[in-house]
């Protein structure tokens, strides 16, 4: 399978990253190649094989469902780029 | 007291003990040894100030008999597990000046034994790559080079920082992290010790996540038993990593100098690739006669999907990477370029902090898991993942203790060299060593040998799950037969 341009420019809005008209074809021929590589594995028969879900057998752990942090709220915003009374400022979502 | 910094840890230990010298005489000899060594690239961050704190309290520690087991040691930390109150960026522009108000597990862990925190070692951006050259830092320079030439060469990837620093006497040991190879690549391409645990046998909280079912942590040293002593303080459950193994972890330096006599080691045949250099095939037939010569029994076996582990890989760990580094949105830390609608903003922060090598996994896990390809692709994976997992239990139920192969398919090479054309040119790097991450095996890095240009090169040795005691013992009798390698000193 390979991509093409508008492929392109959907992949890369699902992921959030702005691409330039510019950077399509360059990114097409590298997305492709890596296409290219991984298309070997449709040689392989996997008719009746699990898919791998965890690669050491191990029930998941659960924790008991209580409150044992918290109270941080400026180690919380301490790092973000536009706050305000312990929120995060984004550009306006709601008009 | 120059020669401080070439010490062993194990070396260190000793004279700090014996009040040979001090943690702060221990700890200044490296730091002068990084200022000197700028142009390796190695570090991201030097932390002197930190490092003569940690160092004075180890040294108060020792002086009252309560060192722990790593007492004024100094190490250096990969960029990738977070250290609190001092920056970590994983080598991306997007986590900026990003300071975690936490710490790893693991680096926690070598606090208390009392090891010292020289500085944050340079990566790939998020760990992908195998040249540290997508570092947003620059790349890192191997203190080999090829005998009579200046060329800079790559020290391998993504630990780039962590293998160079160890080789170069920049630290006494790093931590690292592997998902595909990243740290027994580098430990091959600078003739360093690089092990790869057992997945769950080291916590992966307050490491950054690239694909966290093929993450794990592990050190890089200059011996063989440096390493198991590092091992020994990043091992453990940890409760707050769901995929962390809750069982005890051995004394892994009381396995250097154990017998392996009557031990099965297998040469897995589909390790032998067309185009494999000689130096390579001959390296591999040495190592098996050491071990041999030891009182292993060598058997040939076979692990029939190891050709289809790369491809596997490069869906597995792009897609799990596409979900973790959602999570860097400009909006709770790191980077953001203001956009007028959220969305804009979400797309121009990361289109501005993802370097190229990360964008594209980033692209092609975000493919493959979208709707009408997840079938074909993830899926699929998943399923070779199985079997690849299965090829390695059916040689293990034969007997087999370890397996031997070539840890790398070629030395070090020059930087800008690889992958400029096509990215899949660099994967293949990794190719002797994906396997073990996709079954989830431990693997160590050996220094065995050098090419004809005067470059290392590594074996390695792969074990049965949780059973990193047994590499241990193989990888010191390789160690005894290869000896030590060090790197000229020209910077």
């Amino acid at each position: 399978m390979s991509v093409d341009a508008m492929t392109v420019r959907r992949i890369a809005q699902l992921a959030r990253i702005a691409v330039s008209e510019a950077e399509v074809p360059h990114l097409q021929g590298e997305l492709n190649a890596i296409l290219a590589f991984v298309e070997q594995l449709s040689e392989v028969n996997v008719e009746g094989v699990e898919p791998m879900t965890s690669v050491t057998p191990m029930e998941m752990k659960k924790r008991a469902d209580v409150v044992n942090d918290g109270e941080i709220p400026d180690d919380i915003v301490r790092n973000a780029p536009a706050t305000e009374n312990h929120f995060f400022l984004v550009p306006k979502v709601v008009e | 007291m120059t020669d401080l910094t070439s010490l062993t840890i194990a070396e260190a230990r000793e004279g700090l003990a014996s009040k040979s010298f001090t943690a702060r005489e221990l700890t200044d000899a490296h730091l002068a040894a990084i200022e000197a060594a700028r142009v390796l690239n190695a570090y991201v961050l030097e932390t002197p100030g930190r490092a003569r704190e940690m160092a004075k309290a180890a040294d108060e520690q020792i002086g009252r008999g309560a060192g722990g087991p790593l007492a004024g040691i100094p190490l250096g930390i990969k960029d990738l597990f977070a250290t609190r109150d001092i920056r970590t960026t994983a080598c991306s522009k997007i986590l900026g000046n990003f300071v975690p108000p936490y710490e790893s597990t693991v680096t926690s862990q070598l606090w208390r034994d009392g090891a010292i925190l020289l500085g944050k070692l340079n990566n790939d951006e998020f760990a992908m790559g195998s040249s540290n050259e997508t570092s947003c830092f620059g790349p890192v320079v191997n203190p080999w080079r090829r005998e009579g030439s200046n060329t800079h060469l790559v020290p391998g990837g993504s630990s780039g920082g962590s293998a160079s620093a160890v080789a170069a006497l920049l630290c006494m040991g790093a931590t690292a992290t592997d998902t595909g190879g990243s740290i027994r690549q580098p430990a091959a391409f600078t003739a360093t010790v690089g092990v790869k645990p057992t997945y769950g046998r080291c916590s992966r909280w307050g490491i950054v996540a690239f694909a966290s079912s093929l993450d794990q942590a592990g050190p890089i040293a200059r011996t063989v038993r440096d390493s198991a002593i590092l091992m020994r303080s990043m091992a453990g459950h940890d409760p707050k990593d769901t995929t962390s193994v809750d069982i005890g972890v051995p004394d892994y330096e009381a396995a250097i100098g154990k017998s392996v006599k009557g031990m099965k080691i297998g040469i897995p045949k589909e390790y032998r690739l067309d185009g494999m250099p000689a130096e390579i095939e001959k390296l591999w037939s040495e190592g098996a006669a050491w071990l041999k010569a030891a009182g292993a029994e060598l058997v040939e076996v076979s692990l029939p999907h190891t050709k289809y582990a790369l491809p596997a890989y490069y869906i597995v760990a792009p897609a799990e990477a596409s979900s973790n580094l959602a999570r860097y949105d400009g909006v709770r830390y790191g980077l953001r370029v203001p956009g007028r609608s959220i969305g804009e903003m979400y797309e121009d922060t990361r289109a501005e902090g993802f370097g190229d090598e990360v964008r594209r996994r980033v692209m092609i896990g975000t493919y493959v898991l979208s709707a009408g390809y997840y079938d074909a692709y993830y899926l699929r994976a998943q399923k070779v993942r199985t079997l690849i997992k299965k090829d390695f239990e059916d040689c293990f139920a034969k007997g087999v203790n370890a397996i031997l192969t070539p840890a790398t398919p070629s030395a070090a090479f020059g930087v800008g060299e690889k992958g400029g054309a096509d990215p899949v040119e660099m994967y293949l790097n990794d190719i002797f060593t994906v396997t073990v991450n996709m079954a989830g095996l431990p693997g160590i890095a050996v220094p065995a040998g050098k090419d004809a240009q005067g470059l290392p090169l590594g074996l390695q040795l792969i074990g049965r799950a949780f059973d990193e005691e047994t590499l241990f013992s193989l990888g010191e009798v390789i160690e005894q037969a290869a000896g030590r390698f060090t790197p000229p000193r020209w910077w």
